[in-house]
């Protein structure tokens, strides 16, 4: 599937054609640079590798740099692989802007690494509700888990159980967004609703069209 | 964040005549009913404004059939068909939520100096 790599600026609210006021979330999307084709003789499947954004070439080893130079691109900070997506007419080093893989309107899978929350709660983590009344002499159960299992039979905790534990901080894919709108004057795409991580974090935008499987 | 500025100003309709708190105002609004759509003319005082640039509300509050009737309006909505300064007000802040409490003759807001 084709896509691009793009960099969350942050949210805000469009009207939409019949009038309604709609979340969006602005993405920024520079050019991005094809930097490997893959192939099914060479790598045993199709994908095409993307770079974008600039990072100091000082910074990267040598072996890295001489990747970009392959391709005649500056030295990138993100690096993005897309399976089962073979660019006709296109070769490494070309760029692609968001005119050519994304249309306003169109479906779209955003990717990005969600918020860390650190070692959260069962509240938090799995919305449970806690346990028993705050008041009428309850103490120190409010935001407990409650019972985990039976006690002679099963007499252990089955696999799976929702408990306390590392929350965010995770790739996640939020699916069927849609272009709101797009200024490639300015490199800028809305799409409607939130996406997971922080402002500034990187995010994979994936156009839903040219999914084969 | 001046990525967000950028997209929020594109947003922005410019007709909008400016005015602020304690103006009078008429409010052209669109009003779709069915098929058909016609424009609902909402006069009264801006009350209050909130937010900035592209997400900017206004409330007009005005006294219909002797009770209290405030309006929340989006600036840059497309439903807003026209919006008419009739008056500008004198006022000392940008929240008039005092008149709430105010009635007839003492909610009364004083004309804005115009030769200024």
């Amino acid at each position: 599937m084709s896509g691009l790599i793009g960099k969350k600026v942050g949210m805000t609210s469009v009207f939409d054609n019949a009038g309604n006021s709609v979340p969006v979330t602005v993405i920024e999307i520079e050019p991005c640079t094809i930097t490997q084709i893959k192939t099914e003789e060479t790598d045993g499947y199709n994908a095409v590798q993307l770079s974008a954004f600039d990072k100091k070439e000082k910074s990267v080893s040598k072996a890295v740099k001489g990747h970009f130079d392959k391709a005649g691109s500056d030295v990138k900070a993100k690096v993005v692989e897309f399976r089962d997506y073979l660019p006709e007419g296109l070769d490494i080093g070309d760029e692609l802007t968001i005119e050519d893989v994304f249309t306003v309107g169109e479906q779209v899978d955003v990717v990005g690494i969600s918020k860390g929350r650190g070692f959260t709660g069962v509240i938090k983590r799995h919305n449970f509700s806690g346990v028993g009344d705050a008041t009428h002499g309850q103490h120190n159960r409010l935001r407990a888990p409650g019972s985990i299992g039976g006690a002679s039979d099963p007499s252990r905790v089955w696999k799976g159980m929702r408990m306390a534990g590392q929350h965010g901080n995770q790739r996640t894919k939020v699916k069927n967004l849609s272009v709101a709108k797009i200024l490639p004057e300015s490199n800028l795409m809305l799409v409607t609703g939130a996406i997971p991580g922080s402002k500034g974090g990187y995010v994979e935008i994936h156009n839903k069209a040219s999914v084969t499987n | 964040m001046d990525k967000l500025k950028l997209v929020e100003q594109s947003l922005v309709n410019e007709d909008v005549p400016h005015f602020t708190a304690g103006d009078t105002v008429n409010v052209h609004y669109r009003v779709r009913e069915g098929d058909k759509e016609r424009i609902q003319q909402y006069e009264g005082v801006v009350i209050s404004e909130r937010g900035n640039s592209s997400n900017k509300t206004f409330t007009v509050r005005k006294i219909s059939s002797n009770v209290g009737v405030e309006r929340i309006f989006p600036l840059n909505s497309p439903f807003i068909a026209k919006i008419d300064v009739k008056k500008k007000g004198k006022v000392r802040r940008s929240k008039l939520f005092y008149l709430r409490e105010l009635r007839g003759k003492a909610a009364r807001i004083q004309e804005k100096d115009s030769r200024k």
